[in-house]
């Protein structure tokens, strides 16, 4: 009891970092639910050739689109069971009592949750880049324009996610909310990677996606803590 | 203006407001609409590449202009009622939506009608077509997030956050597309693009702009007004008007039992 | 009038089935939303005239309940 008044308050930073590592350590006690997305993802790319074509030139024209779209199809896997276990544990009452903006507390669990399902499927690109043939200097930009395009897949997911947490419904009304606002990034994103091909500067189309992570980062924290309250009340 | 505006919070004024303002919108939609149609429709030239085809024009550009105002104008009645938590403003999101994704809708049929005799095909890869198609996505979004919430209350809030999210996305979809679409097809389609537009030509335009945003205004009005009744449906105002309601369907059954007798 | 006869003005240069198609959807189309927005005061205050009636009766029935169980004794 004397402990607990005279503890001095969260600071922000100690919070941001607490919840960081509680999410991290969750993942390590649960591995299938880190490997899922990413066999997914692997799985996704491989239907294509059987469905389209094995030849070379059809892969290396495709390939960017299909691993882009493969992308998107795990992240809302991620995404899809981002915040029930928080919602039905009751966590988000927690973060909502708590003196830290919740904003800041969201901020971590995305963080982390990039860390935990994204980083995995950025690492694996280079392996389906050979699988869809693309020429091996296009590879780093491949990855590059994962890196920075899967944190506003997630952020922007999370947002759809934070929505209808509350509702007992499947993925179907996640996607209709969260795909049509994915398109800016799968178009900037493919474009950069068509630009690499052809062995054209691509700045341009990596400055826009990282301002569209930077709008991302300062604003999906805020929408999805409005929207977890809305479903807590 | 606080003062002038504060009343408007309040549920049955602005539901009284609603019908006042109704009869308005209604007669000038009538007026505008019927003589913009039938101006651009019979007395407008024809356009010197495009033929009659042109005259869809009348309808898609309407249509295209207020689908995107709609969308607009409901994130900003959401931003305003998550923001200073006014509970009307967050019903109009729901007023608006399927009037908008309507007026989409209208937007991309058109289209493509048009598309058909000027590139050849029912559906094309332009930009503003894709744009218009995302948008309606975006509208089929927020309707279908507000239906599942058995809790309206939840359900306008929640809607309007995802109004607010979409909004800001509007403009980045719209020059994403563009711009993917110059990157992927020739300069051909640019037909459509001219805006050297003969006076006789633009005035129905813009008779029928302003006629399909007074059907809008109209139709949300009309929206709004229900909104409200099931929002308010606890208040003692709505249960007077239910119980009215309900005296009136025993009054007219009794007047038809004594008729019987009779 | 720009064109010479209605059944000119009927063909549109040609492109008839597709301009009059058009005005035919947004006609339609309008004519929906306004039949469906001019009812749903209509179709509200039935929903809310039904629910007022319903718990009335579940009122009633409790009522009447309570009268039943608050006698002492039935024999």
């Amino acid at each position: 009891m004397n402990n607990l008044s005279t503890s001095k308050p969260l600071s922000y930073w100690s919070a941001f970092k607490s919840i960081f590592i509680r999410e991290i350590k969750l993942a390590w006690q649960k591995p299938t639910q880190l490997v899922q997305p990413v066999v997914f993802f692997l799985i996704v790319v491989t239907l294509f050739p059987l469905g389209i074509s094995p030849a070379p030139k059809t892969l290396q024209m495709i390939g960017p689109g299909v691993i882009w779209i493969a992308a998107i199809l795990a992240i809302m896997l991620v995404v899809e069971r981002l915040f029930r276990q928080d919602y039905q544990e009751g966590t988000i009452e927690a973060w909502l009592l708590s003196t830290v903006p919740m904003s800041l507390l969201v901020g971590a669990k995305l963080l982390a949750a990039w860390f935990i399902s994204c980083s995995v499927l950025v690492l694996i690109t280079p392996v389906l880049a050979l699988l869809m043939n693309i020429e091996t200097h296009v590879i780093p930009a491949l990855m590059l324009s994962l890196l920075v395009g899967t944190p506003i897949l997630l952020f922007v997911g999370a947002i759809g996610n934070a929505l209808t947490v509350g509702l007992n419904q499947g993925g179907v009304l996640l996607s209709l909310l969260v795909l049509p606002l994915y398109i800016p990034v799968l178009i900037f994103a493919t474009s950069l990677i068509e630009a690499a091909t052809l062995n054209m500067s691509y700045t341009g189309q990596m400055s826009i996606l990282i301002s569209m992570l930077l709008v991302s980062c300062f604003f999906a924290p805020v929408a999805i803590a409005a929207a977890l309250k809305n479903t807590v009340n | 203006m606080w003062k002038w505006l504060h009343p408007y919070a309040k549920a049955e004024t602005t539901y009284k407001l609603c019908y006042r303002l109704l009869p308005y919108f209604s007669w000038l939609a009538v007026i505008t609409l019927v003589s913009g149609s039938i101006w651009g429709l019979f007395y407008a030239p024809s356009d010197y590449q495009q033929g009659d085809s042109f005259r869809i024009i009348y309808f898609h550009v309407p249509t295209a202009i207020w689908s995107m105002g709609a969308y607009t104008s409901m994130a900003i009645c959401g931003l305003i009622g998550i923001v200073w938590q006014i509970r009307n403003a967050e019903l109009a999101v729901y007023a608006i939506a399927p009037v908008g994704a309507a007026f989409t809708f209208l937007a991309l049929i058109s289209g493509a009608i048009w598309g058909k005799p000027m590139w050849g095909a029912w559906w094309v890869w332009d930009a503003r077509l894709t744009s218009e198609l995302i948008l309606l996505f975006l509208y089929l979004g927020v309707i279908a997030l507000y239906n599942s919430f058995e809790d309206k209350r939840t359900a306008a809030r929640a809607s309007s956050i995802l109004a607010i999210v979409g909004v800001i996305n509007v403009p980045i979809i719209h020059y994403s597309v563009e711009w993917w679409n110059t990157l992927h097809q020739g300069a051909s389609i640019t037909k459509l693009d001219k805006p050297s537009i003969s006076p006789d030509m633009l005035w129905p335009l813009l008779l029928n702009i302003s006629g399909f945003l007074f059907v809008l205004a109209a139709l949300v009005c009309l929206r709004l007004a229900n909104q409200i009744l099931i929002n308010d449906a606890r208040r003692p105002w709505v249960k007077a008007m239910v119980s009215e309601k309900t005296n009136k369907a025993e009054q007219s059954k009794n007047k038809a039992t004594l008729a019987d007798k009779e | 009038m720009h064109f010479n006869s209605i059944s000119e003005a009927l063909a549109m240069g040609g492109y008839g089935p597709y301009v009059w198609s058009t005005v035919g959807i947004v006609i339609a189309v309008l004519l929906f939303l306004i039949i469906h927005s001019m009812t749903a005061k209509k179709r509200t205050l039935t929903m809310l005239r039904l629910e007022q009636e319903r718990a009335d009766k579940i009122a009633l029935a409790k009522q009447s309940n309570d009268d039943y169980q608050s006698k002492p004794n039935h024999n």
